[in-house]
């Protein structure tokens, strides 16, 4: 593809573009910064081992949770260290891109979170009327002799 | 253990003579009508020996402009597919009332409908503004080409390929009967066993990827390729909706792989995501397919928006009112319309927190568009108007999208849309966004660049007879749905018991003839253009005094587009280029670094066409071969060193003195 691109851009060391070719040479990384990357990528990833074959939390929710936040931060040390994410590359654009994404990733994520754990809140059984639709929830949750969401079946 | 129905099924899958329809006589008459225009149109490609042009000057081509002009040609192929199916839908309304069944039994009226809204919008809108960007969005920006020359051809006929897909359903086998988001579980195996659902999965799958690759190929056009000087707050407007749209694109697009993947594992190994039963939730399919939805309409009808700011601009000979304005109203609807999706499914039970904050961002989406109109509006206002076409389709859509925005509204209250949810209210609502917002937004940029991309203007007349009929027909065929889904009309019927309802469908069914009517007006246009081309011949470029850099360069423009890449000091680069008394260079070329023709593109689409008809026959050696057969090819292209050539210099000046030549006689 790298050919395509340099085929088609014109005069690519012309005045509009330098300066951004340049930060994205600057960008690449250093021994160093591989080496540290690496050995935190090994100690985020060892960490979560030892949680979960050392059986160190006995709640298996929190230790699912704990493993998430490692995850979590294994991408922003990978995204740093070895995609050389920072706020100066490529004239800012990656960084916004990453912000961008995070931004839709969470939206999707907590979005669809909320919509499925709401998914029955007005679905009553059946011989239940239905002039509770028009309240508020809060109200309509505490109406005498509604059954719960989950206790129609 | 190998009887005769064993060695069948490993060759030809589910594939037997019953998928043909030779018994149902409205394919087969379809079918010889396309087998004889096929034959036709081979026949005289044949006898004008134009295969070995067409394959090295466009099916090979990776120049953005006649990729973009073939992207056009899919979506005007498809537009007519899907409008007789349309059509169909509406004379079967129109007839079938109490003991009349009308002509189209339930199952074949089920995937007309089908595959008129999968064609519509993945095969008919989605290629015209791909199409449109493609052509017109490196010429607004200065620049030679897109980004990644191949992947743009590539990525045309992947769109090719699933719409050919949708085509072939039509003749053998069946189309999909589960409305065209294909909801679970009726579109699990369990209720649609047969190929219908895999036909649905596999043409967008396969469309999908050259979307995507389109819309990263565009992204970095962009951000990559803008002349100097032409900061972000210098791109014309249509540039902006074009970036914003290709974001879109790519953040939303794998969201609907992704659910049609779990679909496909659905239906093929037995999963169970979207199923009744086993933990799966067929809700999580409607939550995630519209999470790529909603964006998609908005990925539809910002194009539309940048249209109709430059057509405004131009035909009233002003600086757009509220340029930054514009930009910001684009990029808060982009972030926006990912906070909206449920309220295309409030009816399904969730509490009022979550409706009422659907609601709420769905009501707030309208703020930024409504300022759109008000900056279009004002700069109108004391503008010096010209009625030409495009201007003609603005005011149309001005007018019509305001209601098609109003009743928009209305359906994001929450109590009101559980009455009008699936309704026939529905149905008028998105077709009047779709058609007043996005249609018309096509045909006005169609109208609008057309001199740009073959050197001579559309003819106004036929265009104004498709301008009325196009307009006029789309009150009549869709105002009687807002009346009928007030009354409580739902949507996908094919048989109505209450006889007083039928006024009301004859008349839009009557619309639908007059919108066919403005359909075969365009192609008459198109015909009557091209024969009176000497009359209608534009020589200076710039036949509309425009403002942007499309309008610098010739018409068509030359392979290279810009002989010298221009610099920008202002917005309306060339309005300011020309205000400052601009003389164009006349001499000191140099030669042009190309990308070249290659054919790897249509090679890997037919493949994928093949994979694809196999997977959804369950021919599952072809499959395999042809997946190979794609790893190969693509390898192989990786290999393909000679990618580039230079035009030379003494080339670039006989095309460049040509062309002063014309500008001299003119003048």
């Amino acid at each position: 593809m790298s050919a395509d691109a340099h085929a088609a851009s014109h005069e690519p060391h012309g005045a509009g573009h330098g300066h951004e070719l340049d930060h994205s040479h600057a960008s690449h990384g250093t021994m160093r910064g591989y080496l540290l990357g690496f050995f935190l990528s090994v100690i985020l990833t060892a960490i979560p081992f030892w949680l979960v074959m050392g059986d160190v939390f006995r709640d298996p929710r929190t230790a699912a949770i704990t493993v998430l936040v490692f995850a979590a931060m294994q991408i922003v040390v990978h995204m740093i260290f070895f995609l050389h994410m920072n706020t100066k590359s490529e004239g800012g654009w990656t960084m916004l891109a990453a912000i961008f994404t995070i931004v839709i990733v969470v939206i999707t994520l907590a979005g669809s979170f909320w919509v499925m754990f709401h998914l029955n809140a007005n679905m009553m059984p059946a011989h239940v009327p239905m002039e509770g639709m028009g309240g508020p929830a809060g109200m309509h949750d505490m109406t005498p002799g509604v059954s719960p969401p989950h206790g129609g079946h | 253990m190998f009887s005769n129905l064993d060695l069948q099924q490993l060759i030809f899958g589910r594939l037997s003579l019953e998928a043909f329809p030779y018994h149902e006589p409205i394919l087969v008459a379809t079918f010889i009508a396309v087998a004889l225009g096929g034959i036709a149109i081979v026949g005289a490609l044949t006898y004008y020996r134009l295969w070995g042009y067409l394959w090295k000057e466009w099916f090979t081509t990776v120049d953005h402009k006649k990729i973009g002009i073939m992207y056009i040609i899919l979506a005007i192929v498809m537009l007519l597919r899907g409008f007789a199916d349309a059509i169909m839908m509406r004379a079967q309304q129109a007839i079938a009332f109490g003991e009349v069944n009308g002509y189209l039994p339930p199952h074949h009226y089920d995937q007309v409908f089908t595959a008129h809204g999968v064609i519509m919008i993945f095969f008919m809108a989605m290629p015209f503004v791909t199409g449109l960007m493609n052509y017109v969005v490196p010429l607004q920006i200065g620049a030679r080409d897109v980004a990644f020359p191949f992947l743009n051809n590539f990525s045309f006929w992947m769109t090719a390929s699933g719409a050919t897909l949708v085509m072939v359903s039509l003749f053998v086998g069946e189309f999909a009967r589960t409305g065209w988001l294909a909801y679970p579980p009726l579109s699990g195996s369990s209720y649609s066993p047969g190929v219908g659902v895999d036909y649905y999965i596999w043409a967008l799958q396969i469309a999908g990827v050259g979307t995507l690759l389109s819309g990263v190929n565009l992204i970095a056009t962009i951000v990559k390729m803008r002349a100097p000087g032409m900061t972000l707050m210098k791109m014309p407007v249509f540039t902006w909706t074009a970036l914003c749209t290709n974001v879109l694109i790519v953040a939303a697009f794998p969201v609907l792989t992704a659910v049609l993947a779990l679909l496909s594992l659905d239906r093929y190994v037995g999963t169970n995501f979207f199923t009744n039963d086993f933990g799966g939730s067929p809700m999580m399919y409607v939550n995630l397919i519209w999470i790529w939805g909603h964006p998609e309409v908005y990925i539809l009808i910002l194009p539309a928006f940048g249209i109709f700011s430059e057509v405004v601009s131009t035909y009233c000979g002003k600086r757009l009112f509220g340029y930054a304005s514009m930009v910001y109203a684009t990029v808060v609807i982009t972030i926006l319309s990912y906070l909206v999706w449920l309220h295309h499914f409030f009816t399904m039970g969730s509490g009022a927190s979550v409706n009422s904050f659907f609601g709420i961002t769905t009501m707030i989406i309208s703020i930024p568009t409504g300022a759109k109109i008000f900056n279009w509006l004002f700069t109108m206002y004391r503008g010096r108007i010209r009625f030409e076409l495009p201007m003609m389709w603005t005011l149309a859509f001005m007018l019509t999208f305001v209601i098609g925005g109003m009743t928009g509204v209305l359906l994001a209250v929450p109590p009101a849309d559980f009455v009008l949810h699936n309704s026939l209210f529905l149905i008028a609502h998105f077709h009047n966004v779709i058609i007043g917002g996005v249609v018309f937004g096509l045909m006005a940029g169609v109208t609008y660049w057309f001199p740009k991309a073959f050197g001579f203007k559309l003819d106004p007349f036929w265009g104004k007879m498709s301008f009325w009929f196009w307009v006029v027909g789309f009150y009549f065929a869709f105002m009687p749905l807002y009346v009928l889904g007030l009354m409580g009309v739902t949507r996908r019927l094919n048989r109505f018991d209450d006889p007083s309802l039928q006024i009301w469908f004859v008349i839009a069914a009557f619309g639908a003839v007059l919108i066919a009517i403005g359909i075969l007006s365009f192609l008459i246009q198109l015909f009557v253009s091209f024969k009176r081309r000497e009359q209608l011949r534009d020589t200076t470029g710039d036949p509309w005094g425009g403002r942007t850099l499309e309008w610098a360069t010739s018409s068509p423009p030359p392979e290279y587009n810009f002989a010298f890449t221009p610099r920008v000091h202002d917005l309306d680069a060339w309005w300011d280029m020309k205000k400052r008394g601009y003389v164009r260079p006349v001499g000191g070329y140099k030669a042009i670094h190309m990308p070249k023709n290659t054919g790897a593109g249509i090679v890997l689409a037919g493949l994928s066409t093949v994979l694809g008809f196999a997977l959804i026959w369950y021919i599952w050696w072809l499959a395999a071969l042809s997946f190979a057969a794609i790893l190969v090819v693509s390898i192989a292209h990786t290999f393909n060193y000679a990618r580039d050539f230079y035009i030379p210099a003494e080339r670039v000046a006989e095309i460049e003195n040509e062309r002063t030549r014309l500008l001299t006689a003119g003048a």
